[in-house]
């Protein structure tokens, strides 16, 4: 049999270019590259255009070679699970081996090219968000303990410290202010949902808190979680990425998440039940606002300092 | 068998194939687009890494 027939063969569901696109989580990487690039605009140096596109284009690809190497270890799990059951590692689309070459490689690309594009720290920090996210998390975590969603916040909050660090070639304060920020909304954020979606986690085997600790304890840790992301996302507007613009906004949308997430932990499963969980539906949404305009004052505030205003 | 023949596996896979090559002309086009930044930067640089070499750098005050 030549290669072309084995080829025909297996022509069902065939691996198209858009299914490679999709192993890459393209979702996941369009909020690395808004808040990379947000840590970018904020740090104190400026970086010329055509660097900071190549370093927020590798730093998007260094996201998608982790979802690629999170997809390639997750695909049991991903074939019991009706949300995921269509990604195009278990529909049988891209092979295993595939998805993990292609992590892999692309893994190497993102951080020798941020490296050489860049600074060496930024390529290191790149490097350790792939393996905290890939090892760490996905491998190790993920199936163990069901402050998963903690752990794997983690490394959705590095790349605003990565796009920093491009810049300025290090950590500070603001940097992990703004890690700080993404890390402890995570939770909040997704329990929220988890209490609304009735999802199959339980099937696949991945202790997730509603499950192992039940609903009332998700809510008070959505509470505690949003408590302590309150003095982060006002701190940061202290620092010299913050101002009057930053400040305000900030204030506002943590009294209303803090106010959300108060319901949230005062209602039971009933009255959840009976009004269809529009609470937690609304913080939910809520949630999404918050994380975006939080790092859209701070883009403004950088605006209006180049501009001579705002800021300090 | 002469290339120009087309097999039907040439047709199922043409989107994957231009992808790759959009990649490839892509990685090319940031290749260049970055030594030129780099170079109009002005450091002083060796072209293997496009990295500022120090020990290429005049000291000041010696010619």
């Amino acid at each position: 049999m030549s290669d072309a027939t084995a080829n025909t063969v297996a022509a069902e569901g065939e691996a198209q270019f858009g299914d490679y696109v999709a192993l890459l989580k393209p979702r996941v990487m369009s909020l690395v590259v808004f808040t990379a690039l947000v840590g970018l605009l904020v740090a104190p140096v400026s970086v010329p255009p055509m660097i900071g596109f190549t370093a927020i284009l590798f730093i998007a690809i260094g996201a998608g070679a982790s979802g690629a190497l999170n997809m390639w270890y997750d695909a049991d799990i991903d074939r019991v699970m009706k949300r995921t059951a269509k990604r195009p590692v278990p529909s049988g689309k891209i092979e295993p081996g595939e998805a993990l070459g292609l992590g892999l490689a692309l893994s190497v690309l993102s951080v020798v090219m941020l490296g050489l594009a860049t600074n060496l720290f930024a390529a290191g920090l790149l490097a350790f968000t792939i393996f905290f996210y890939a090892v760490i998390y996905t491998i190790w975590l993920k199936r163990l303990t069901p402050q998963n969603i903690v752990i794997g916040g983690a490394a959705g909050a590095f790349p605003p410290m990565i796009g920093w660090a491009v810049a300025t070639g290090g950590v500070s304060i603001e940097s992990i202010l703004m890690f700080g920020l993404i890390f402890m909304w995570t939770p909040p954020h997704f329990w929220a949902l988890a209490l609304f979606m009735k999802s199959d986690y339980h099937k696949a085997k991945v202790p997730m808190l509603t499950v192992t600790h039940g609903r009332a304890e998700t809510r008070k840790q959505i509470l505690i979680y949003t408590a302590l992301l309150v003095p982060v996302a006002i701190g940061a507007g202290l620092t010299s990425i913050g101002g009057p613009v930053y400040l305000t906004v900030a204030v506002v949308l943590n009294a209303l998440f803090l106010k959300g997430a108060w319901d949230i932990w005062r209602r039971d499963e009933e009255a959840a039940e009976a009004d269809n969980y529009l609470v937690e539906k609304r913080v939910f949404r809520f949630s999404l606002f918050y994380l975006f305009l939080h790092f859209g004052a701070l883009a403004v505030e950088a605006g209006l300092r180049s501009a001579g205003m705002g800021g300090w | 068998m002469p290339i120009t023949e087309t097999h039907e596996i040439h047709k199922r896979r043409f989107s994957r194939n231009l992808g790759v090559a959009l990649c490839l002309v892509a990685f090319i086009a940031i290749i260049f687009g970055l030594t030129i930044a780099k170079i109009q930067q002005g450091y002083s640089m060796e072209a293997f890494d496009h990295q500022p070499r120090l020990s290429i750098t005049p000291v000041e005050g010696e010619e």
